[in-house]
């Protein structure tokens, strides 16, 4: 689980604006002009991206959350009293409302990923960071947590590292993903075992003519 | 088993580029004007004629659903298509696919089908865990703009019609399409009461339509090719054309296959995904499509086939067709009280008997595996299954109760003998 909502906690920063005043016109523009209340999403979404830019850049890192002061923000771009972003806000659990690692790792846990061993993807995580899901290292750097179904079930067991998804995990691969990002080093994102997209393991079942021109096989 | 000349997603592993010139180089995009020439009642007709139902669960003939829209002269309010790309269904994952991979075949599909109902826009409302697959969507949507096949005179069809994408936070409930609906207006994504429906008072109370991206990535296909011949595929003229399945769980080698409609399980399960783990034998049961549908034990798998009726005939359902095989060393109580945990943690929280019932759900499924509870304890379960199932305003409800009444149906000695376990285990200490 990952921090609650606190609107008058200690951290939240008193004021907050968008550097991107372009990107916040352009989401706009994808509603009709009456129908702002559209961009709460795109702009909560924006807003915890900004915040993720500077965090990563802090002396002591931090991942992108969305503060109060953002949500007042937002509802004065979208002409609406701020209990109505407060409510968008609360209810999605893609937006973090605490400071969160700069490394948010969201480790799927649902059958599917179950099935294929992802308690041990897990246990391996937490043993590597020295945390339980739903706490933050110390230096900053990661927070895990357990997520429902992330909809990459014939790669599982997988997890969810910011934007990007790692799939066919072992603990081991785990393990490394979690060291290399300490490190600062480059990891590779997809699929693990390197296979490609969706296809079984050991090579397709169809298409075999077009996967021998591709050289997949 | 179906041919590679009758693969409509040639790309669904991605071994090509995803871009706007090799997509042509598969088809999309061929004379496209052409079909929007003929008008949309020709569209409307060789979609009925193609036999496809909606792929996003659901199965309602998607001819029939597109015809639903009222005639924009007469409403005076713009149309809108909305397309459901929030794949969340645990086993499924066949639409994020066809948004990295294939997504100019969703744009045609949108552009034809948007054509179809007098929708000159149509928003994606894709899942906001999907960034990469987003970002390829809006990569696609720039390069269709930039070639003239989105926006004024879109393919130089004469129909003006505009792509956006918006992308959701993590919410299960908003693949429910009144849901969805609420959340692309900026508000929290809770199902609306029907009637009305979308047709009739949809995104901003205006006509809509939403369908999957599988359902609108077939439909360029389909009228490239005829209904007829997608309609040659499958058990009968209500269970027709290919469709992609997604194998998980216990099995050789997970992956998603686009096959024929109506293909058996075993088949499926050996052909594409490597057999199961152990052999055949070593099969316990399968969740033949998406976490919602109730799972199957062996000796049904061995025989059943793959689409609408012919599951729903053992008490099943074809869903999103996310195929989650479980061998024998599954603890399958287990298996589904963690869909148990899924649906409470999912509830959107507005109807009671869901918010209330999926809580209770997963309280006593927690103790069915490890056995600390009645054998009387199975038919209260069973019976709050049934206060859920068809109590609330969407079919999360329903959603959460089936799995749990397949699992009674078809294990309930294993939960039996699991709670005698655990009273012998507590009489002798």
């Amino acid at each position: 689980m990952k921090p609650k909502f606190e609107p008058n906690a200690e951290y939240q920063p008193k004021d907050f604006s968008f550097k991107n005043k372009k990107k916040v016109d352009e989401i706009l523009a994808r509603y009709p002009s009456n129908q702002a209340r559209s961009a709460i999403m795109p702009l909560l979404d924006l807003a915890q991206r900004q915040v993720g830019e500077e965090g990563a850049k802090a002396k002591k890192p931090y991942g992108g959350w969305i503060p109060r002061a953002a949500m007042d923000e937002i509802a004065n771009v979208v002409g609406q009293p701020p209990i109505k972003v407060y409510e968008v806000a609360t209810f999605y659990s893609m937006y973090n409302l605490a400071p969160v690692g700069k490394y948010l790792i969201q480790c799927c846990t649902t059958t599917p990923c179950w099935l294929r061993g992802s308690a041990d993807i897990v246990k391996a995580c937490e043993k590597e960071l020295g945390t339980h899901l739903g706490e933050t290292t110390k230096d900053g750097l990661f927070t895990a947590i357990e997520v429902e179904c992330l909809g990459a079930c014939v790669n599982a067991p997988m997890v969810q590292i910011n934007d990007d998804y790692y799939e066919d995990l072992t603990p081991e691969n785990m393990v490394q993903i979690v060291k290399d990002l300490k490190d600062g080093k480059k990891v590779s994102i997809g699929s693990q075992q390197g296979r490609r997209g969706s296809m079984a393991v050991e090579g397709p079942t169809t298409l075999e003519d077009l996967a021998k021109k591709e050289k997949v096989v | 088993m179906l041919q590679d000349k009758d693969r409509i997603f040639t790309n669904i592993y991605g071994w090509q580029d995803s871009g706007l010139k090799a997509a042509k180089k598969r088809g999309d995009w061929d004379d496209t004007a052409s079909f929007i020439k003929k008008g949309k009642d020709w569209i409307i007709s060789e979609m009925k004629a193609s036999g496809l139902r909606g792929r996003g669960g659901a199965g309602f003939p998607t001819g029939v659903k597109w015809s639903f829209m009222p005639d924009p002269e007469k409403t005076g309010k713009p149309h809108y298509l909305v397309i459901n790309a929030d794949e969340s269904e645990p086993g499924t994952c066949k639409d994020r696919d066809i948004m990295r991979f294939e997504p100019h075949k969703l744009l045609e599909g949108a552009l034809l089908a948007g054509f179809a109902m007098g929708a000159h826009a149509a928003y994606i409302y894709i899942r906001g865990e999907f960034y990469n697959e987003g970002s390829a969507l809006v990569t696609a949507i720039e390069e269709a703009y930039d070639a003239g096949l989105l926006g004024k005179n879109a393919a130089k069809s004469g129909w003006d019609f505009d792509v956006y994408l918006h992308r959701g936070a993590g919410a299960y409930i908003c693949g429910e399409e009144t849901a969805l609906l609420e959340s692309l207006e900026g508000k929290k994504g809770q199902p609306r009461n029907k009637p009305p429906f979308p047709a009739m008072a949809g995104l901003y109370s205006c006509p809509t339509t939403v369908n999957n991206v599988e359902t609108i990535a077939v439909a360029p296909t389909i009228l490239r090719r005829g209904g007829a011949w997608f309609a040659g595929f499958g058990r009968d003229e209500k269970n027709t054309g290919t469709k992609l399945f997604c194998i998980s769980g216990h099995v050789n080698q997970p992956c998603n296959v686009e096959e024929e409609m109506g293909i058996g399980l075993k088949e499926l399960i050996e052909k594409h995904a490597g057999g199961v783990r152990g052999g055949w034998d070593n099969l316990l049961a399968v969740i033949p499509g998406g976490s919602s549908t109730p799972l199957l034990p062996r000796d049904i798998c061995s025989t059943v086939k793959m689409d609408f009726d012919s599951l729903r005939e053992v008490q099943s359902g074809l869903g999103t067709a996310g195929v989650i095989v479980m061998d024998k060393s599954t603890d399958i109580v287990y298996a589904i009280a963690r869909l148990s945990f899924f649906y409470m943690h999912e509830s959107c929280g507005q109807c009671t008997p869901c918010r209330e019932g999926t809580g209770w759900l997963w309280r006593t499924m927690q103790r069915m595996v490890t056995g600390n509870a009645t054998v009387e304890e199975i038919d209260m379960l069973y019976d709050l299954t049934k206060e859920i199932e068809g109590h609330t305003i969407c079919a999360h409800g329903d959603a959460s109760a089936w799995p749990i009444q397949g699992l009674i149906r078809h294990f309930r000695p294993v939960m039996e003998k699991r709670i005698l376990q655990y009273r012998k285990a507590a009489k002798a200490a």
